[in-house]
């Protein structure tokens, strides 16, 4: 209908063009005619821009209302007088001092174990290599109370190294006691971090071009001085990133700290904590979580310029060029200790988890001092018990089905937010360009800091249990929006045309070709928001009711309380909560692969 | 000067190159030719010593270089696509191999100064070689492979990657600075156009062996084999048998080739037939075919008859017509080894 209906007026514009008429008269039907287009441009602009904003203003409000308030309270409360006390800076100076120290070592040894892994990725081809790349990525999805309980497993006071030692010296007490000091805190940031060295600079040196290095060996550089001259050159940006990258995260690292940490070691983000929870004393807080936002918005900035430069030099190069076997004794010798170190390192956290939660290993509680040893499944089902005297009032279970409910509620509300912005970014216009950069704002802010804008703002709504999935909705928000909004951007329109002009009418057409995106970046986003929730906790530690414990707060009390059953039971729950998350995780790996499922 | 001598190296298991042996005179400039993946540019690099030979010897002036490492050769390779540092700029690109000699820095300047000028690119020493145009960067390289004064120069496809013009300007340029600086070099391509241009001597490469040796015009004028005459595209390349009279027959029909390789009745031979010895009208070999297509080329016409051969005419003939030709010559090539 409408394509008729605009031919015949067509026509008549083009019939009356063609009639002879004087000149006036044509210059008069020209202006009407240019006014008539501009008014229908302009209303067609004017509908779409109401049709953006509408579009924009469910996440819009949300964002208003629980982060930009919630930090503009956070900047009134620390920028007061109160807060300015000669204690509160002294503790903030004191804080932010070890924040730079450990985060400083962390990046030091992560790059000290992830430079030689990512050379050892990009320039030799292995048996099992992608299987190793894999297991060094593993960690850095993992939630932060799963690899602290790991390393609590393996190297912790019940740990399966000191437990191996006891018994095999017949001592009383455990020999190492290396939970609680910053070594631990170190190894936990290494395990977690070394994966991004391994993703920039292994890919930066995959995709250098291999003649780069062989010109220069034939203008007469040495190895050594092909290396300094050449190869470190070019892959200097990408390393500065790495470390910067590691540097950031181990900067706002909550869990880690609290968990392997103790009492004495506080960083920013566990000093926020404490300060807000236990001690009361909100301006210190506040004040501390300024100082947090300042140095990730600078390592942000010094972040971005050296990305930069990192792409300005690439002339890259297919990654199969640089592969090749380890043929020499040296490098043999290097990829095997290499391989060696990282599948340790890297493997016995992770498994010290499930099997430390089927083995009792050490006396029961009524037993004292008789060890019984074996595989049991009692600590499974003593999360189905409610105990008298037991840190909870009700079965352990329902912390996993509060974590269910509050990541479900999480999906639900990110998606509903989400997919109207993902609409709007299809075809950005100066409102998208303007707006964006707000949408990703609260990835720079930690999660602790989130969590005290939400007791500062919301203070007395926090009794309702519905305060963590809007948290954990806030966390999540970005991600969703960044994985929805590509794959609706990529749908091309010319395929829907296709579809239409080859006899598809509207609804099949979008079926055929907008629908099979769709319900997979949505599938996709609806995943990530789950695991983000499943995992999240410096944000819950600081909004969720006790009453209403989610799975990485259960892990955190039980590891915090002594006795084995209660140790026994984190790792069941950490068991649970790490299979979860890997689930999820490879679930959202298939989704990304083209090619394979129904498309 | 150089030498090399039975030269051995597989790819992933099959064999690449099979006994590659040839030598270089002073200030000699030869060509390897040969199609891709003939493992002419596998050659070059065990040259410059970026690969191991799996057997023989590339020896310079009698000394033996199989393991002296390439930064020790002294060999100057111009890459494919150029390879040049992308963290530097030109002056520093050129730079970089006087640097390696420990140089001094004044004398450095000088000669990189003299380097970008033999190439025409004094004005570009500051520049970023990311921000330069294809056939820049072309001139970057060399100048950079110039620079250090290397004992042999090698070339890997320099101008593979550039448009035709530009490439015919670079081509005549790089003819006179290898002509003036008098060093041997090895020009690797699977262009004969280039070959024919720039080469002393032209190697052809094919099926890991050299098949041929010889000047430009040796190499057109006697092709060794039939892949010879097909690869330098020479002319009608057919297959007969040879009859009881000595004629060939071919599937284009009876020929007569001129050879004195008394040749049994019954064997299979090639013959060429080069376009232009083709003439209208009746002579000693003749053929009897109709016009297929007739394709105009500036100083001539190309006509392919319908029993698939293609020649050079004067004049136009019609699609269609039923023509006599014969031919001034037909060579009866060598068998294929």
């Amino acid at each position: 209908m409408t394509i008729r209906f605009r031919k015949t007026k067509n026509q008549r514009v083009s019939e009356s063009a063609n009639q002879r008429i004087s000149e006036p008269q044509s210059r008069q039907i020209a202006e009407s005619l240019h006014r008539r287009i501009a008014e229908s441009l302009n209303r067609r602009i004017a509908d779409s821009l109401n049709r953006r904003i509408f579009l924009w203003l469910p996440a819009s409000l949300f964002l208003g209302f629980l982060f930009f308030y919630p930090l503009a309270r956070i900047l009134g409360l620390s920028l007061n007088v109160e807060s300015f006390t000669e204690g509160n800076i002294r503790i903030a100076f004191s804080t932010l001092r070890f924040t730079f120290y450990q985060a400083f070592l962390s990046t030091l040894l992560t790059l000290l174990l992830g430079l030689p892994a990512a050379y050892l990725f990009a320039r030799f081809e292995f048996r099992g290599k992608s299987l190793l790349r894999t297991l060094t990525a593993i960690p850095f999805m993992l939630p932060t109370v799963v690899v602290a309980a790991g390393f609590n497993a393996l190297l912790g006071p019940r740990g399966w190294l000191n437990l191996a030692l006891m018994r095999w010296f017949r001592l009383e007490d455990p020999p190492l006691l290396l939970v609680g000091t910053l070594g631990a805190i170190l190894m936990a940031h290494v395990f977690y971090n070394t994966t991004i060295v391994i993703r920039l600079v292994g890919n930066a040196q995959t995709h250098l071009d291999p003649r780069l290095e062989q010109a220069a060996r034939c203008l007469g550089a040495s190895p050594r001085r092909v290396f300094w001259n050449v190869t470190l050159p070019l892959v200097r940006p990408s390393i500065l990133a790495a470390a910067l990258l590691v540097f950031l995260f181990d900067f706002t690292s909550f869990g880690v700290i609290l968990l392997l940490g103790g009492s004495q070691f506080t960083t920013l983000e566990v000093e926020i904590y404490i300060q807000a929870l236990h001690l009361l004393n909100l301006p210190l807080a506040a004040l501390l979580s300024l100082i947090q936002l300042l140095c990730t918005l600078a390592f942000s900035i010094i972040y971005s310029r050296v990305v930069v430069r990192n792409v300005v030099s690439a002339a890259p190069r297919p990654a199969q060029v640089n592969l090749r076997r380890a043929k020499k004794f040296p490098e043999r010798i290097f990829k095997a200790g290499m391989t060696v170190l990282l599948v340790t390192f890297f493997v016995f956290p992770l498994i010290a988890i499930p099997m430390r939660s089927v083995s009792r290993l050490e006396a029961a509680r009524a037993e004292r001092g008789e060890v019984q040893s074996g595989l049991t499944a009692a600590y499974y089902q003593e999360l189905f018990i409610n105990r008298q005297g037991s840190i909870f009032y009700i079965p352990p279970i329902r912390a996993v089905v509060n974590s269910l409910a509050y990541a479900g509620l999480t999906v639900v509300l990110s998606l509903a937010l989400a997919f109207p912005v993902a609409m709007a970014l299809k075809r950005p216009g100066s409102l998208e360009r303007f707006l964006d950069p707000f949408l990703m704002l609260p990835l720079g802010a930690s999660a602790v800091t989130l969590g005290l804008g939400f007791i500062i703002s919301f203070g007395r709504m926090l009794t309702s249990p519905l305060m963590v999935p809007l948290a954990h909705t806030l966390i999540a928000l970005p991600f969703v929006i960044r994985t929805l909004q590509p794959a609706l951007a990529s749908i091309p329109d010319r395929l829907r045309q296709a579809a239409t002009v080859l006899g598809a009418s509207p609804l099949r057409a979008w079926f055929a070709v907008d629908w099979p995106i769709v319900a997979r970046a949505t599938l996709s986003g609806a995943v990530f928001a789950f695991t983000v929730s499943l995992g999240e906790f410096g944000a819950t530690m600081l909004v969720s009711r006790p009453e209403f414990p989610t799975i990485p707060m259960a892990i955190y009390r039980f590891l915090s309380q002594p006795g084995g059953l209660n140790y026994g039971q984190a790792m069941a729950m950490a068991t649970i909560l790490m299979f979860l998350t890997i689930l999820s995780i490879l679930l959202i790996e298939r989704l990304r692969l083209p090619g394979t499922g129904e498309f | 000067m150089l030498e090399v001598e039975n030269i051995h190296k597989s790819y992933e298991g099959a064999p690449l190159l099979q006994g590659i042996s040839f030598t270089i005179h002073p200030g000699e400039t030869i060509c390897l030719l040969g199609a891709s993946g003939s493992g002419k540019s596998t050659l070059l690099r065990i040259i410059a010593g970026l690969e191991e030979p799996e057997m023989g010897e590339i020896r310079w002036k009698g000394e033996n270089l199989v393991g002296t490492p390439a930064h020790q050769r002294n060999f100057g390779l111009m890459f494919q696509d150029y390879a040049l540092f992308p963290h530097l700029s030109v002056a520093a690109n050129v730079a970089f191999g006087l640097k390696m000699q420990s140089i001094p820095g004044s004398e450095i300047r000088h000669r990189v100064a003299e380097s970008l000028d033999q190439v025409n690119l004094s004005s570009l020493s500051g520049r970023r070689v990311t921000d330069l145009s294809g056939g820049e960067q072309q001139r970057v390289a060399l100048a950079r492979t110039l620079a250090p004064r290397p004992r042999l120069l090698m070339f890997d496809e320099p101008l593979g990657a550039l448009d035709r013009t530009l490439r015919e300007q670079l081509m005549a340029e790089l003819r006179l600075i290898l002509h003036d600086s008098g060093v041997p070099a090895i020009y690797v391509t699977h262009d004969q156009e280039e070959a024919f241009a720039l080469a002393d001597k032209i190697l052809l490469i094919h099926d890991g062996k050299i098949t041929q040796q010889g000047t430009p015009a040796e190499v057109t004028g006697h092709p060794a084999s039939a892949w010879a005459a097909r690869f330098l595209g020479l002319g009608n390349v057919l297959d007969g048998i040879v009859r009881p009279d000595g004629r060939v027959e071919t599937a284009a029909g009876v020929l007569d080739p001129a050879c004195g390789h008394g040749h049994a009745a019954g064997q299979s031979v090639s013959l060429l037939i080069r376009p232009g010895s083709a003439r209208l009208g009746e002579g000693q070999d003749c053929l009897v075919s109709r016009v297929k297509d007739v394709v105009f080329q500036k100083e001539y016409y190309r006509v392919t008859l319908e029993n698939g051969v293609y020649i050079h005419l004067p004049m136009e003939v019609t699609v269609g017509q039923d023509v006599r030709v014969s031919f001034a010559e037909v060579e009866c090539l060598p068998e294929d080894k």
